[in-house]
């Protein structure tokens, strides 16, 4: 058990990266992700890679635009705001067909916001936050666990998919120590990256570029794109699940709401209820096919997030009118503990809430 | 073996170590456990708390709607957590900064002036070894050896000439609720 560490997510997701023999990373500075850029200032030179920080979010991913046209594992982490100044970056890399992971430590939002947990960029990740027609491969780790496994599977579908990866992650999953297996046991394949722009000795010019003035050029990199997210619908979606077999309510959450939902699940079936969790890991592709089945089969969905109902939408879509979606979120850096959501739960099945705090009048009076 | 302890005090009280220690020395008995924080931007004077969850299954909800111990280092977040406690959970007091609360009645109250304990030991910021101390001693979810042997990871190098008053602070504690204990 030598290799098992108590760590942070944030620090999980540099290990991850290591492991995934990135090469490049650029960043800067915002919390609550700080760890990533503190902890990979030293990892990066000592394991032959690029540590640098940047004058700004914007130049950040730029840096990233750019070691990635060279062929390089490229990542970047930051937290919504930060993310957001990056947009642009991401639909120019996306465009380009390059591959490149952007790591997401959400925080309460809108606007500058605070350092809490939050998912309230969940549209800005998923329905494209750049302009154009483009999707990030995203993954959502709910552990620091999968903080470490998911980093070299961001890389290798970025690089499969020569499209940005997205880890998205909350700051509870950031923040929060955890027991994780250190065992670098990856399978890392190398891509054959004949498009980098590297110095054309010997060959023609490479020329990366989404500037194309001709309509039909620019709707068949378009046609090229959207096939390439269709495969990634077909192969990539990932989700787990808890207790559905037999589940008439079925929890859906990504992230840390989803490990409240786990422990709410366990709390709702010792009262009876047949509750179960559908965890969506890849956000998109999303598993919707998944969803629509125990729709079919007549399970009704409740979608939990620390947002004003995001997620909710992609469940809706996936059920298409043949189920009931309910929806339970909080905002702004508010965390729902498992009791909030229990009694949301317990509505639904036309039962009395219950209380995990001692009933104020009871309390003397100071 | 499912424990929950949220740990509260002022930013500067060592709330965070607290926790830590109880993390690390739980991965070193090799089981489960969560650790995670909620602060101010504030690093000293404003509030901190932080909640572990050690257990020998995995752990869902790293969040706590009502944890088996408060461990309360001062009045504001005494007055704060105690009403979350679970029904006939623990709450720790350091009388040195608080008055326990009067209305928990099924919750078993421990008063230690924690921070007199510490400053009769050389220095007052150990009061919360003293308080971990008495909690490890009672709740045992972990052993007092393992928080020892986790002292050298959770603290900076800085801090390691530290580490011989928190062993004491820590050892105190426990003999207190030992104590308590036999009564």
């Amino acid at each position: 058990m030598t290799t098992r560490k108590l760590i942070k997510g944030n620090i999980a997701i540099c290990h991850g990266a290591v492991a995934a023999k990135c090469d490049a990373f650029f960043g800067y500075p915002i919390t609550p992700q700080n760890e990533i850029p503190e902890l990979m200032s030293d990892l990066m030179p000592a394991n032959g890679g690029i540590f640098l920080q940047a004058e700004s979010e914007i130049s950040a991913i730029s840096m990233v635009y750019g070691a990635a046209c060279a062929g390089k594992r490229a990542m970047t982490s930051s937290s919504s705001p930060g993310i957001s100044l990056k947009q642009e970056g991401i639909s120019y890399i996306a465009a380009c067909e390059l591959p490149c992971v952007i790591v997401n430590v959400q925080r309460g939002g809108p606007g500058l916001g605070n350092t809490l947990p939050s998912q309230a960029d969940y549209f800005q990740t998923v329905k494209g936050g750049g302009h154009g027609d483009y999707k990030m491969l995203t993954l959502a780790p709910w552990s620091a666990q999968e903080c470490y496994e998911f980093m070299p599977l961001a890389f290798d579908l970025a690089d499969r998919y020569q499209n940005p990866a997205m880890i998205l992650m909350d700051a509870i999953v950031g923040q929060m120590l955890e027991p994780v297996d250190l065992h670098n046991n990856f399978e890392i394949c190398d891509y054959s990256k004949s498009w980098a722009t590297i110095g054309a000795r010997g060959r023609a010019h490479n020329i990366i570029n989404s500037l194309w003035i001709d309509p039909e050029v620019m709707e068949n990199l378009n046609l090229r794109m959207q096939a390439k997210y269709a495969a990634a619908q077909l192969h990539e979606t990932r989700y787990a699940e808890y207790r559905t077999d037999d589940a008439e309510l079925i929890l859906v959450a990504y992230g840390s709401p989803a490990r409240i939902a786990k422990t709410v699940v366990d709390m709702a079936r010792d009262e009876g209820m047949a509750v179960g969790l559908l965890r969506p890991i890849t956000l998109f592709p999303f598993p919707s096919a998944r969803i629509a089945e125990y729709a079919k089969n007549g399970s009704r969905f409740m979608a939990l997030e620390m947002s004003a109902g995001q997620m909710v939408e992609d469940v809706r879509l996936a059920v298409n009118g043949m189920a009931d979606v309910a929806f339970y979120g909080r905002t702004g850096g508010v965390v729902p503990t498992p009791t909030d959501i229990l009694n949301v739960v317990r509505a639904s099945f036309s039962k009395p809430p219950v209380f995990s705090s001692y009933p104020s009048e009871r309390r003397s009076v100071k | 073996m499912h424990h929950e302890v949220r740990i509260a005090g002022m930013g500067g009280q060592g709330i965070m170590l607290a926790g830590q220690l109880l993390a690390y020395a739980t991965v070193i008995e090799d089981r489960n456990v969560v650790w995670f924080p909620a602060y101010g931007p504030e690093t000293r004077g404003g509030t901190a708390d932080c909640t572990v969850i050690m257990s020998t299954e995995e752990i869902g909800s790293p969040v706590s709607s009502s944890p088996h111990t408060l461990i309360a280092m001062n009045q504001l977040l005494l007055d704060k957590f105690a009403p979350e406690v679970r029904r006939e959970g623990l709450i720790l007091v350091n009388t040195s900064l608080a008055k326990a609360p009067d209305y928990r009645k099924d919750c078993r109250i421990v008063e230690i002036p924690a921070t007199d304990i510490a400053a009769e030991l050389g220095n007052a910021k150990a009061a919360n070894m003293v308080l971990l101390g008495a909690y490890v001693q009672m709740v045992k979810p972990v052993s007092l050896d393992s928080i020892e042997k986790s002292m050298k990871e959770a603290l900076p190098k800085r801090n390691h000439s530290f580490i011989p008053l928190n062993v004491a602070a820590l050892m105190k504690g426990a003999e207190i609720a030992a104590g308590m204990d036999l009564g």
